[in-house]
């Protein structure tokens, strides 16, 4: 069967990378030298890391988008006050003016107010279902790989039967069957999102633990808790950030996609998703500031991410072909 | 071989028997319970009670499965109160349409990224390469029901060539064509995306290999190079990607047919979930689940007989 690790969640983008600069899984250098290899978080390795990232243009410009992204969604609310609490009908849908910059809703409330709450809850939920599922699928991908035998059959069969229910229908039947409410929808996004990454981190454990140093860190007796902590997740931690990286943006997807079949947060509260979702059922009415202004806003902001993915595989790669 | 093909199928029984469990676990943990789904919140307890004698809902979970399992394995997938009719009527006269959709815009992604592919795979890290790249990752990074607004925008605001919605399908050829082109061409478009960017690096691999040094040294022109060598190699991965992909093209359907008001299974399932019609959930679910445990058996299957060394391996 065709490994599925690199699915299309984090099969993202290739943006001016190369992937082929990359070294293939089997050929990382396995050499010993350890020894000698600082901590991943040493002042120094960060510095170099930082510079590598840098060194990518595109890399770079989408976290400066993403910093300005955060700046206007946090910071905005307290420059431009508009009440997002009560409806007026009668200032439903109307065009953009002095006092309302983009427009207004059609409850009334002002939209670019609105953009910067609904990137709010966007941003919160992307980062706690990326967060949660990096955090559970690394767990469930490093057990299985490490205990093996037919624990890791079952856990894997689990993760394949999961994998095999269209990941939309599972979080749609979730969100259907509880009150959608903030959690509730990123424990239900969160609930796919886990798979490719157990999987992922499940690979690059049973590939890391036949290294030449996890075997030399065994013959100066080093127990098993030390290997793993010491020499298996810090070696697998680049290529889960990568992917933890590339899971915000699926999940701000996601997160748009539950929102466009009604199943988003309730009001007064918004998101991105249902921003737009009100822009297009006004489409035919030619309130463009309803619906290009959100769709822009997660258009982009998804590319930002994909490219700082991609830019941190480059750190990653980079770091990996140096040892 | 024989060994791997059986292997292979077991695996795919004991997938769906967990995909089934699952489904029908979670199906029975809700609040209330399906009794309650039928009755509303404000029936009587005593109701509640003898409906769920009535179905059977009072029985210890294990035995319920088995029940519905043996009964699904006949064919009797439920009764959807909602639609009142049998859940394998609707299934029988919903999912060929997806079949359609989804096989329609999976061949003309497939068709589409592999020429995009090759293109940028011999032009890498040029104009063309960083262009096509961008592009394709701007409707990756795109909600599909963005894309596929901005396609209504195009074909029905602008120029009115094509319906924007698909709820005449099925009424006669000419409007089952048009009313398949915005759909099928928005699930396209999302998938493109991921497939040319296999095809590229598969093609970027391709061409650093010693065949490609050693035909060009037998004096091969670089066409020949290109399709008999590189191309072909290029496919097969790009190709099996389309088992891996089904569940994402599927999902992907969902909210096609929610925007256009295609009537598949997507647009059924959706509406079950607003009217909790658990047995069309349950009934959906199983069989999309069904088509991609198939799906990858059979991309496997068809990887085997395709690809030499895997065949004699």
């Amino acid at each position: 069967m065709p490994e599925a690790t690199d699915a299309p969640i984090s099969a993202a983008t290739s943006l001016a990378l190369d992937r082929t600069a990359a070294i293939p899984g089997g050929g990382r250098a396995g050499g010993g030298g350890q020894d000698e290899i600082e901590e991943w978080h040493s002042p120094r390795l960060l510095a170099e890391n930082l510079r590598v990232y840098a060194s990518n243009r595109i890399a770079l410009g989408g976290a400066v988008f993403l910093v300005l992204v955060l700046i206007f969604c946090y910071l905005g609310p307290l420059l431009y006050q508009t009440n997002q609490v009560s409806t007026n009908l009668l200032n439903g849908n109307l065009s953009p003016s002095p006092s309302h910059l983009l427009g207004t809703s059609p409850e009334g409330r002002d939209t670019l107010g609105r953009l910067m709450l609904g990137g709010q809850s966007t941003l919160e939920v992307a980062l706690a279902v990326a967060a949660i599922a990096t955090v559970f699928g690394t767990l469930w991908g490093a057990i299985a790989g490490l205990i093996g035998g037919v624990l890791d059959a079952l856990m894997m069969r689990i993760v394949d039967a999961m994998l095999s229910i269209p990941f939309l229908f599972f979080v749609v039947l979730l969100a259907a069957l509880v009150q959608p409410s903030l959690p509730v929808i990123i424990l239900a996004i969160a609930s796919v999102s886990w798979l490719s990454t157990a999987r992922l981190v499940r690979g690059e454990v049973l590939s890391l633990r036949t290294r030449d140093y996890v075997a030399a860190a065994r013959c100066f007796g080093g127990g098993s808790w030390r290997i793993v902590f010491r020499h298996l997740l810090p070696n697998a931690l680049g290529v889960v950030v990568v992917n933890g990286t590339l899971k915000v943006a699926d999940a701000i997807l996601t997160f748009a996609a539950i929102s466009f079949l009604g199943l988003g947060v309730p009001p007064p509260a918004t998101s991105w998703g249902q921003l737009l979702t009100t822009g297009i059922n006004n489409l035919f009415n030619g309130y463009w500031w309803e619906l290009w202004p959100a769709g822009l806003l997660i258009v982009l902001t998804v590319i930002a991410i994909n490219v700082m993915g991609d830019g941190l595989r480059d750190v990653v790669e980079k770091r990996l072909q140096q040892r | 071989m024989t060994r791997y093909i059986v292997q292979r199928l077991l695996q795919s029984i004991l997938v769906m028997l967990l995909v089934s469990i699952l489904v029908f676990t979670l199906l029975h943990l809700l609040p209330g319970g399906l009794v309650r789904a039928q009755l509303g919140p404000k029936a009587s307890p005593h109701a509640v009670a003898q409906l769920a004698a009535q179905e059977g809902l009072n029985r210890p979970l294990p035995v319920q499965y088995g029940i519905w399992l043996w009964q699904a394995l006949h064919g009797n997938l439920g009764f959807s109160y909602k639609l009142n009719s049998p859940v394998s009527t609707l299934l029988a006269e919903y999912f060929p349409r997806d079949l359609l959709m989804v096989g329609i815009a999976l061949f003309l992604a497939i068709a589409l990224s592999i020429p995009l592919g090759l293109i940028q795979g011999i032009r890498r890290n040029r104009d063309i390469d960083y262009g096509l790249s961008f592009l394709l990752l701007a409707l990756y990074s795109m909600p599909s029901f963005l894309l596929g607004v901005i396609g209504i925008i195009l074909f029905n605001i602008e120029f009115n060539l094509l319906p924007p919605t698909a709820i005449h399908f099925g009424v006669n050829f000419g409007d089952s064509v048009s009313a398949l082109v915005l759909p099928t061409g928005t699930l396209m478009l999302g998938n493109v995306a991921y497939f040319s960017r296999y095809m590229r690096s598969a093609v970027i691999d391709n061409l650093l290999e010693d065949y490609v040094r050693t035909a060009r040294s037998k004096g091969a022109g670089w066409g020949r190079v290109l399709s008999r060598h590189v191309l072909r190699n290029s496919m097969l991965p790009t190709v099996s990607l389309i088992g891996i992909s089904f569940p994402y093209v599927i999902s992907g359907s969902l909210i096609v047919e929610a925007l256009f008001d295609f009537p598949g299974t997507g647009l059924l399932f959706w509406n079950g979930a607003q009217d909790r019609d658990y047995p069309v959930l349950l009934g959906v679910i199983l069989l999309i689940s069904t088509a991609v445990v198939v799906g990858n058996l059979v991309a496997d299957l068809l990887y085997m007989v395709l690809d030499p060394r895997i065949r004699y391996a």
